[in-house]
């Protein structure tokens, strides 16, 4: 089964302090470390646990610049067997429409039974995968914590919904799958993996090899633009306690029965 | 103006909260807009909805088709494709069905897509200016969207202050015969439901919530010691149940239950909108973080800041402590 | 010699010549022997190279010390004491044994003065041997000790081998015995000049009951004695290789062979310089050819005590680790996969196998096995190597992954920002009272303070470093910390097996050690501590603070305030202070010169210190386990009769202020570290710039 994984670096959250810049417009960006997508990097791990149990292979790609090679180097490490730099200064400032309609191109120049992508990056945004899905008329299927290979035509899946439980689907290849986090343990990579992959060539492809049309793409065709960052005012919040640990306990034991925290 | 839609899910035959909360946000998009909602799925359950939709809505559009039992959104999507007019605003609830539906429908409309949305600002012209968060929630952004070409918008559950009734004795408009045969290469099988576990963690009105600041498996004895003393149980955020150190069934929020308690104590919790979307009911929530920048002291109604671990134990003697001198 | 009586080499065995069957038992028993040795030795030539025959004297020195003086014996007063004696009598029957067979007859080396005392002594030698024999087969049967227990998970019991052999060599002195007692028994009968055996020695003791026997009783019991002294002789030889007693054999060589440099780990390669890494195909262990042959000699001398698994912090608290199935485990696999007889079976991956992830993570690296083992047997290279092959395919536990790449990342196990690696320097209360110079932009000093990641980073410990930066301020040290330079030291990074990225963390500290100008190295983690002494090369030398303030205390430039009355202090010794690096005494005689010092040893102390749970990468690992190792440590304190545990170790402190807890001993126990409990109780000068005000303790 030949498997797309389309990733992301991103600030890495648990390594870096979110803060706002001096200026107040974006965040500081001067001390970040970066890394790949949470989520992506699980479902690399669920591409490459897949073609071990029926054969193919995993080609990692992203949208992005000469910085944003270091994921695919360090997602070949753990085992995929392609990376693809997909980047053009016309892709600058592009919304996640953009993203999905410069992947669209790329998997068009491919074959792929099976798509990946995160359930979601940094923002938060969670579109991406659905949208490229759309545009490939591929069906899809977001939040999925489980694959089970059918045969060359389908899959079943199980997607995590409220409550704990799970809506299981069977799906058509080729299909499009955003994948949750939790959905496999993924291998480690060491730094000697990311030795090992330092001088494989990544190709680059950008606009014109991708047959993309410019009006469709960046900053001009984005229809969502962030406008800045901002810490919100801080509304009225907690009351916070204050006192020594005994007065603290005392008064939330007044609360607490008060509130009908005793049962 | 483009009209205002509002995706309701159901369950059961009724509305899913979000309901009201989708019509809060249309009204804050354009107030002058009356907003249509859009329920599909199959009878009873789907009449038994548009009829309680009457009270809130002035105008429901239903879809009912026998492809619709359960909803699955590359169906439903192909259904609103039919039924909506161009240029037209959708608003739905950011949650599985929503994040399923939203970014594919959007391509088919050929409008403007964002997710995930905390607050409107406003609509300058055609330009709608959102609040979103990034980085897990540690920092806000404004977002403009072009909504010339209609738009898709999901909205966080919660965000929203649900209106009061809106509209008394609204209509409501089979639109099932625009819909046609529905096909989709992806078809719903069943649903597994989470394990019981031992302890049902929504039927009970106080709960010692914890969260990674718990640290370690050993200590979670902490927190069962003061739900024991208090006649409450435990409940936990994810990453407690992703580490293995209680099951799922505890888990509180988008991916776990939604609970309803009285008191609610959030201890070691950051207050990751995913968790506080699980607790409902606007219980009095006490926050205990050693972080005091914790989101939670946003939200909580109480906050201490602490070291939990050294925190709950004493906090738990002194329940004990009332608790045995009440009896007498 | 006997009338008639004639030697077992003229005399006929059934329808045999002596001479001849003798000549065919011992050939064939050589034989035998030879290639079985050569089967073992097959695996050790297709090993991976070992460097192990360096500093000669120094190794036969080690030979004197453990394999003839069996010094690490004692350890264990009963066992030790009688395996003494066993093996002095081994020494001591050798000749006696070699002379049966070659001889062909009882004609022992028995030349004038010297060989009669021989005689005697050997006589005694066989008693002592058969007795201990009994003893100690009554103790296995009877009294079993807890340590040779088999875990169900390990397979059954060994007791029925361990009596077998006991029985075999109980055997051997018995024939011989018979042979010699028969003989002068029938000396006796024919009033012939008694060769006098010694008195109440077994022989001795077997004379007197068969001096009434018959002559051909007498003939018969002296041919049997002799076939059976040779058939169980041979059949010994030929068996050891076969279990533990092949340590009878190999222990010489185990020993010679054994590790010199301790605290030092083994590189990924032999021979192999870190440059010329990138061209080793595979790293770690993963199959049992992987190991060196050193290690798999290590698997055939291990002699089944359990001393090791009996010292094990992680074996005591359940998790799946026991060193001394690791060794049997290995043994059996290469039994299995070179086996004698047959052909050798291809390489079969060890982690799913015979060893499971977890039991590989388990290792403190704590070091009480090998400290224990009588026959030097090594354990953390081969628990490191493990987990090198682990690493390089990807089989990190999760809990692992996210320090390892913050490490990776940030150059801490926490994810923390360089440039706040300092900022424990910053609290107000201390900034006032001392400045430390962070040796950035150019800045040097004579000292270099390391304070590793732990002691910048976590709140509570941040309170060691202050208290040994006033330390050094007061006693008029230059020093400067690296701040934002610093990275973790990787101790525990190439202890978890990745290697790659401790030499990233090394090369970077290195680098930043040599711009410090710093002419030596001080630090309060026994864990960076060692890695700066045996894992990073170059380095100017390296001190633990504890070895400075004993120093300091002995010029008389640190004093102390009384010690507090109600308390009773425990020095529990780090394991990377203590049995790695054998600092014992210099934190005690700190403790001691302070006046009052109410202080205990608990019964665990110096060598036999019980492991706190581990340092570094392991406070993350999340093991499967019965209860906490620290939990264990502070109880033995509290046996011990204290209330306060002293420590000289950051990760020594976390693990157990987090056991007094989980012990319920709080209020009952406190921990204090080392530095903190001197710059609490120090004398301090009082300035003309008035200064903080005295205060005791």
């Amino acid at each position: 089964m030949e498997i797309l994984v389309c990733v992301r670096r991103v600030p890495d959250t648990s390594e870096n302090e979110i803060q706002l810049n001096a200026a107040g417009n974006d965040i500081e960006r001067d001390d970040l470390v970066y890394s790949i997508n949470e989520w992506d990097n699980y479902a690399v791990e669920e591409a490459l646990q897949i073609v071990s149990r029926i054969g193919g292979t995993v080609t990692v790609a992203t949208v992005g610049g000469e910085d944003d090679e270091e994921v695919l180097r360090r997602e070949m490490a753990m085992g995929a067997t392609h990376g693809v730099l997909i980047s053009d200064d016309a892709f600058a400032g592009s919304d996640a429409r953009g993203i999905a309609t410069i992947l669209k191109a790329f998997v068009q120049k491919g074959k792929y039974d099976l798509i990946l992508t995160g359930v979601q990056a940094e923002d938060g945004g969670a579109l991406v995968g659905g949208m490229l899905a759309a545009m490939l008329d591929y069906p899809f299927a977001s939040l999925v914590n489980s694959i089970e290979v059918l045969d060359q035509k389908a899959l079943k899946i199980s997607r995590e919904i409220a409550g704990g439980n799970k809506e299981i689907n069977e799906i058509d290849l080729p299909c499009v799958l955003s994948i949750q986090t939790g959905i496999n343990e993924p291998r480690y990579v060491g730094m000697r993996g990311i030795r090992q992959v330092a001088s494989i060539p990544i190709p680059t492809l950008g606009a014109p090899e991708l047959g993309l049309d410019p009006q469709s793409i960046g900053v001009s065709a984005a229809k969502i633009q962030r406008v800045d960052y901002f810490t919100p005012a801080m509304g009225k919040g907690a009351e916070m306690l204050q006192g020594s640990r005994e007065e603290i306990v005392e008064k939330l034991f007044e609360l607490v029965a008060a509130k009908g925290g005793l049962k | 103006m483009s009209r205002i839609f509002a995706y309701i899910v159901h369950k059961a035959g009724v509305a899913d909260d979000s309901a009201m909360e989708l019509a809060a946000a249309a009204r804050k998009l354009d107030p002058t807009a009356s907003v249509t909602a859009i329920i599909a799925g199959t009878a009873p359950d789907l009449d038994a909805v548009s009829n309680g939709l009457r009270n809130s809505y002035g105008e429901t559009w239903k879809i009912n088709n026998e492809a619709l039992g359960y909803p699955n959104a590359e169906l439903v999507r192909q259904a609103m494709v039919k039924v909506l007019p161009a240029g037209s605003i959708v608003l739905v609830a950011h949650e599985h069905f929503g994040i399923d539906l939203a970014p594919g429908l959007s391509v088919r409309l050929n409008a403007a897509c964002v997710s995930d949305v905390l607050a409107i600002d406003g609509l300058t012209g055609s330009t709608l200016k959102v609040v979103r968060q990034e980085f897990g929630g540690q920092i806000s952004a404004h977002v403009n969207c072009d909504i010339s070409g209609g738009a898709v918008i999901t909205v966080r559950p919660g965000a929203f202050k649900p209106l009061e009734t809106v509209a008394a004795n609204g209509n409501v408009i089979d639109k099932s015969s625009e819909v046609g045969v529905l096909t989709a290469k992806r078809r719903y099988l069943g649903m597994v439901v989470a394990e019981a576990g031992d302890v049902d963690i929504t039927k009970h009105s106080v709960l010692v919530s914890i969260g990674r600041g718990i640290q370690e498996k050993d200590n979670v004895a902490i927190a069962e010691e003061l739900a024991e003393a208090l006649g409450a149980a435990v409940s936990c955020s994810r990453p407690v149940v992703d580490a293995k150190w209680l099951e799922k069934s505890r888990q509180v929020g988008t991916s776990g239950k939604t609970v309803k308690p009285k008191v609610y104590l959030a201890c070691g919790i950051s207050g990751a909108f995913q968790h506080l979307a699980g607790i409902k009911g606007n219980p009095f929530l006490i926050a205990i973080n050693k972080n005091p920048k914790a989101p939670i002291f946003q939200v909580a109604d109480v906050g201490i800041v602490d070291d939990l671990l050294e925190f709950l134990p004493e906090f738990t003697n002194k329940v004990r402590e009332m608790r045995s001198v009440s009896t007498k | 010699m006997v009338e008639g009586f004639r030697s077992p080499a003229e005399s006929t065995y059934w329808w045999i010549q002596g001479h001849t069957l003798f000549l065919m038992i011992h050939l064939l028993g050589l034989a035998c022997f030879l290639y079985i040795a050569a089967k073992r030795l097959r695996p050790l030539l297709r090993a991976q190279a070992d460097v192990r025959f360096d500093r000669p004297l120094q190794r036969l020195g080690k030979v004197f010390q453990f394999w003839l003086g069996q010094w690490r014996h004692p350890r264990y007063p009963a066992a030790g004491v009688i395996h003494i004696f066993v093996f002095a009598g081994f020494l001591l029957l050798a000749t006696r044994a070699f002379s049966l067979i070659l001889g062909f007859s009882d004609n022992s080396v028995s030349f004038g003065l010297m060989g009669r005392i021989y005689d005697q002594v050997r006589e005694y030698a066989t008693t002592v041997v058969f007795f201990c024999m009994v003893i100690l087969a009554v103790r296995r049967l009877v009294f079993k000790p807890a340590r040779y227990a088999v875990p169900p998970k390990f397979g059954r019991g060994h007791t029925g081998d361990a009596v077998f052999l006991l029985a075999l060599i109980a055997i051997l002195m018995l024939a011989d015995s018979l042979f010699e007692a028969s003989k002068l028994a029938a000396q006796a009968q024919q009033g012939q000049p008694a060769e006098a055996l010694a008195f109440l020695s077994l022989p001795w003791m077997l004379e007197g009951a068969l001096f009434a026997a018959s002559w051909s009783t007498l003939h018969t019991i002296y041919l049997g004695g002799y076939l059976a002294h040779d058939l169980t002789f041979f059949f010994l030889l030929c068996y050891r290789p076969f279990g533990i007693q092949f340590h009878v054999e190999t222990s010489l060589f185990s020993i010679f062979f054994a590790k010199l440099d301790h605290g030092t780990l083994k590189p990924v390669r032999w021979g192999i310089p870190d440059e010329q890494l990138d061209q080793v195909k595979s790293f770690g262990v993963k199959t049992f050819d992987d190991f060196t042959w050193k290690h798999m000699l290590d698997f055939y001398s291990c002699a089944d005590c359990g001393r090791c698994s009996d010292n094990c912090p992680a074996n005591s608290v359940g998790r799946p680790l026991s060193p001394r199935f690791l060794t049997i485990k290995a043994r059996d696999y290469c039994f299995t996969h070179y086996p004698v007889v047959g052909k050798a079976g291809n390489g079969v991956a060890l982690i799913g196998s015979i060893y499971s992830e977890d039991e590989i993570w388990s290792c403190t690296t704590c070091g009480a096995c090998e400290q224990e083992c009588p026959l030097l047997v090594e354990y953390i290279d081969k628990i490191v190597d493990l987990r090198r092959g682990m690493v390089d395919e990807g089989k990190v536990p999760q809990s692992l992954q996210k320090p390892l790449k913050a490490l990776e990342s940030r150059g801490n196990p926490y994810g923390k920002m360089e440039k706040k690696k300092a900022d424990w320097t910053k609290a107000k209360e201390f900034h006032d009272d001392c400045q430390v110079t962070i040796l950035d932009s150019g800045k040097t000093a004579e000292t270099l303070y390391f304070v590793d990641s732990v002691t910048s980073y976590d709140d509570r410990m941040q309170a060691i470093g202050r208290a040994t930066a006033k330390i050094l301020d007061r006693v008029g040290t230059n020093f400067g910390i690296l701040g934002a330079a610093e990275k973790d030291s990787g101790h525990e990074v190439r202890r978890f097996g990745e290697e790659i990225l401790f030499m990233a963390l090394r090369d970077s500290n290195s680098e930043a050690i040599k711009a410090s100008g710093a002419q030596r190295i001080v630090t309060a983690d026994p864990h960076a501590y060692n890695a700066l002494k045996h894992d990073y090369k170059d380095l100017p030398p390296v001190e633990h603070i504890s070895e400075l303030i004993a120093r300091e205390v002995k010029a008389g430039k640190i004093s102390f305030h009384p010690a507090d009355k109600d308390k009773v202090y425990t020095y529990h010794d780090p394991c990377y202070l203590g049995r790695h690096n054998h600092v014992y005494d210099d934190p005690r005689s700190v403790l001691d010169a302070i006046p009052g010092m109410n202080r205990v040893e608990m019964m665990r102390s110096r060598d036999r210190s019980f492991c706190c749970g581990g340092g570094g990468l392991m406070l993350f690992y999340e093991p499967k386990e019965e209860e906490r190792i620290g939990v264990k440590r502070v109880q033995m304190a509290a046996e011990a009769g204290a209330n306060v545990i002293v420590t000289a170790c950051p990760f020594c402190m976390t693990n157990i202020e987090d056991a007094i807890k989980v012990a319920g001993l709080e209020g009952k126990m406190t921990a204090i570290d080392l530095t903190e409990l001197v710059e609490k109780q120090m004398v301090r000068e009082v300035s003309n710039e008035s200064e903080t005000a005295v205060h005791g303790g």
